[in-house]
């Protein structure tokens, strides 16, 4: 146990050269692509940081910067989520799918110009799509408002990944499809069909009534569980064996997680119109698939889970680790808190409140945006041969983004509960009948304190995004030292030390 | 699970599972949703709205207001949208068929609209709404919501003042410097007329024969429930 910790902390003392050949050829092969989509996430995360703190400081403080209309509450906050999904996330997401495909297919990237090219395409139609919202075009349909002028650029880009996953995959030598990979390919397979039909549905030809707000739902819930929920769930399943030195605990549940995710994730988007004016049945079948949800969750966190125990020491050494761990217990909260939300006497409480901000952004960033940061801890060293400059700025980035986001969610779920129970519930009146219901501007009064902690919130993370991007330019910057091949750790491990 | 094929066929038919059940069986069954056509007042509901209307549903779009305001009302007895005079029925289905998109919402930063028209009415609602809209402030201390000045534009009065002019309605702390006047621009012009016509008929008699009502209340609409039912 110790030799192989100290061989997945530390890729240069590997007993097998010849497979650390391999290995490296295949990440040196990644290294334009993965840094291309690296660099732009990283930049989109602090355009994305900026606009959050905006909405969030003008939520409580409507004057500020109240006369600049492409700032405005709906604008600000708009620029946000998509700077963040399609900028940051996905940015992301394509670096750490292409990199551990590469890897997992044992195959060196074919193909280079046409990842650069998705690339540019990607972020240009992102660049596009962001000044469309602040000039006012956004569709103001939520997850897709990037303006029609703009979406099918973004499509470019992604039939270009699609194509060179199929590609990579086809050519790959390994005969082993690990789990990973199922999670991967159904990830760049769901997105685009995902997102041509809600474009289609939504934008082009619009369907009738309502159905457009199930075609919403279908897609921006399905983002979250089949884009971003797969692509993190191969990150964990990839690096948490690779950096404890152990294999994956069983391979039925890892099946068991990945079908079941596969059949009730799809349906369980109707749940954000419970109540609405859309059939009750589809509304029943989504509360259904919710719950059902609860299934693949205690699948995947208990195979993890049994994975990392034994091993969970390495939590004191290894960044990628700690992220990572840290990322796939909070899936396990934000979706055993999701079945609990679709239940109609829940949602009667909390749909409408904060508490689904709370929900979106402890799944989308307690979750997956901190797996990827674990990811890009493992991978940047990896294609760059050289080491994180300092472990000290790594240690902030943690402790800022875990501590700010667990403020967040606790604040806004808090702030959700009371919200939704003053603004769903009869107060008891003088004759034992209900009264009447608490004055609007009475919750808008009380919300304010949570408003101005989620500011605070996100002050704190914002200085751990910042400390990350201090980190990776540095990295960029600094000159190759020859012969330096221990890895940045928070601490030596016991058995390095000895080692040397 | 060695086998890409049958991966990938796993993979396909998970996704067209839930296409085919939540997005096209509707697509489809919507289309006998059609609009009712009321004889004592010779129109068919729900009505189109006015073109001004429409535009003002572009600004409504363009500025993001679905991130704080729903446009759905829920059912009696679930949550309190009823008892707070957000309609007189909860929403269904065919109020919404005209709509070439449907701003439902998902967070109630602020109340719903879905019949603001009817609560904000006439000359006075429009009053209110340039108030409202000039700061939020006046019309609703401590409310979140940010100003929107940048519909209106304050500029020096040249020769006879606007017919648009709106700074008499608004609280002296407010008014321009002398020579100068405030008028509302086109977009907060569209945008008020959306919202003075955003509001939902009476419940049609097929919605009423189906929808559960609590029985303590007396039903909703009965005038409408004797009429007959137009043929679809």
């Amino acid at each position: 146990m110790a030799s192989s910790l100290t061989a997945s902390l530390n890729p240069a003392s590997s007993p097998d050269m010849a497979k650390r050949a391999e290995l490296s050829a295949i990440d040196a092969s990644t290294r334009a692509p993965a840094l291309y989509f690296l660099g732009s996430s990283v930049l989109w995360l602090l355009v994305g940081t900026l606009f959050a703190l905006i909405a969030s400081y003008k939520l409580h403080t409507p004057e500020f910067l109240g006369d600049v209309e492409w700032l405005t509450f709906g604008r600000a906050r708009t620029l946000h989520l998509n700077a963040v999904i399609y900028g940051w996330a996905s940015n992301a997401a394509f670096a750490v799918a292409l990199w551990l495909m590469a890897r997992l297919a044992r195959a060196e990237l074919r193909h280079v110009g046409l990842l650069f090219i998705a690339a540019a395409f990607w972020n240009l139609g992102v660049t596009v799509g962001m000044v469309g919202i602040a000039i006012g075009d956004s569709t103001s349909i939520e997850w897709l408002e990037f303006p029609t002028y703009a979406t099918p650029i973004l499509f470019v880009a992604y039939a270009l990944v699609g194509a060179w996953a199929m590609i990579t995959f086809r050519f790959g030598r390994a005969k082993h499809i690990y789990v990973s990979q199922w999670y991967l390919l159904a990830a760049l397979f769901w997105f685009p069909w995902l997102y041509s039909v809600a474009q289609i549905m939504l934008l082009f030809e619009p369907t009738r009534g309502t159905v457009q707000g199930l075609v919403n739902w279908w897609f921006a819930h399905n983002v979250l569980g089949l884009w971003f929920t797969p692509i993190g769930l191969a990150a964990i399943y990839y690096f948490l064996p690779k950096v404890l030195g152990k294999p994956v605990h069983s391979y039925y549940l890892s099946v068991l997680g990945f079908w079941s995710l596969a059949i009730f994730y799809n349906w369980a988007g109707v749940h954000h119109l419970i109540g609405g004016p859309v059939p009750v049945w589809v509304q029943t079948a989504g509360i259904a698939a919710s719950f059902m949800m609860v299934v693949p969750v205690i699948v995947t966190g208990l195979n993890q889970h049994l994975t990392l125990v034994g091993a969970a020491a390495a939590l004191k050494y290894s960044p990628t680790l700690r992220f990572i761990v840290f990322g796939g217990v909070n899936y396990t909260l934000t979706s055993i808190a999701g079945s609990l939300m679709a239940m109609r006497s829940w949602a009667e409480i909390t749909h409408f409140t904060h508490y689904t901000v709370a929900h979106a952004h402890h799944g989308m960033y307690a979750f997956f945006t901190m797996v990827m940061f674990g990811s890009v801890y493992y991978i940047l060293p990896r294609i760059l041969l050289k080491e994180w400059p300092s472990a000290k700025l790594i240690s902030l980035h943690f402790w800022a983004t875990a501590g700010g986001i667990t403020l967040y969610v606790i604040a806004m779920s808090v702030a959700g509960i009371a919200q939704g129970l003053a603004m769903n519930t009869l107060p008891a009146g003088a004759d034992g009948q209900p009264g009447s219901p608490v004055a609007f501007m009475v919750i808008v009064a009380d919300m304010i304190k949570y408003l101005e902690i989620r500011t605070i919130a996100g002050v704190i993370i914002s200085i751990g995004h910042i400390a990350f991007a201090v980190n990776f330019t540095w990295m960029l910057v600094q000159p190759r030292k020859a012969g330096a091949t221990e890895p940045t750790l928070f601490r030596n491990a016991p058995d390095l030390e000895a080692a040397r | 699970m060695n086998r890409a094929p049958l991966i990938f066929l796993g993979i396909f038919f998970a996704l067209a599972f839930s296409w085919t059940g939540i997005i096209l069986t509707n697509h489809l069954s919507y289309a006998k949703l059609q609009p009712v056509f009321d004889e004592t007042e010779g129109k068919a509901f729900p009505q189109k709205l006015p073109g001004n209307a429409e535009r003002g549903k572009e600004v409504y779009r363009d500025l993001g207001c679905v991130y704080c305001h729903t446009q759905q009302v829920r059912q009696p007895g679930y949550g309190t949208d009823i008892e707070r005079g957000w309609g007189e029925r909860g929403s269904v289905a065919r109020d919404y068929i005209h709509e070439k998109r449907v701003y439902l919402g998902t967070m109630r930063t602020g109340p719903d609209l879905r019949n603001v028209g009817a609560r904000f009415v006439g000359d006075a609602g429009r009053d209110w709404h340039i108030q409202h809209f000039y700061d939020p402030q006046i019309t609703s201390k401590g409310s979140v919501m940010p100003p929107f000045r940048f519909l209106f534009e304050t500029r020096a009065v040249i020769g006879e003042p606007s017919p648009r002019a709106v700074q008499a309605k608004l609280p002296p702390q407010y008014q321009p410097p002398a020579g100068h006047e405030i008028v509302l621009t086109q977009r907060g012009e569209d945008l008020i007329s959306y919202l003075l016509a955003l509001k939902d008929p009476a419940l049609y008699p097929e919605e009423a024969a189906r929808l559960y009502v609590p029985k303590a209340e007396p039903a909703k609409a009965p005038d409408q429930s004797a009429q007959p039912e137009a043929a679809p």
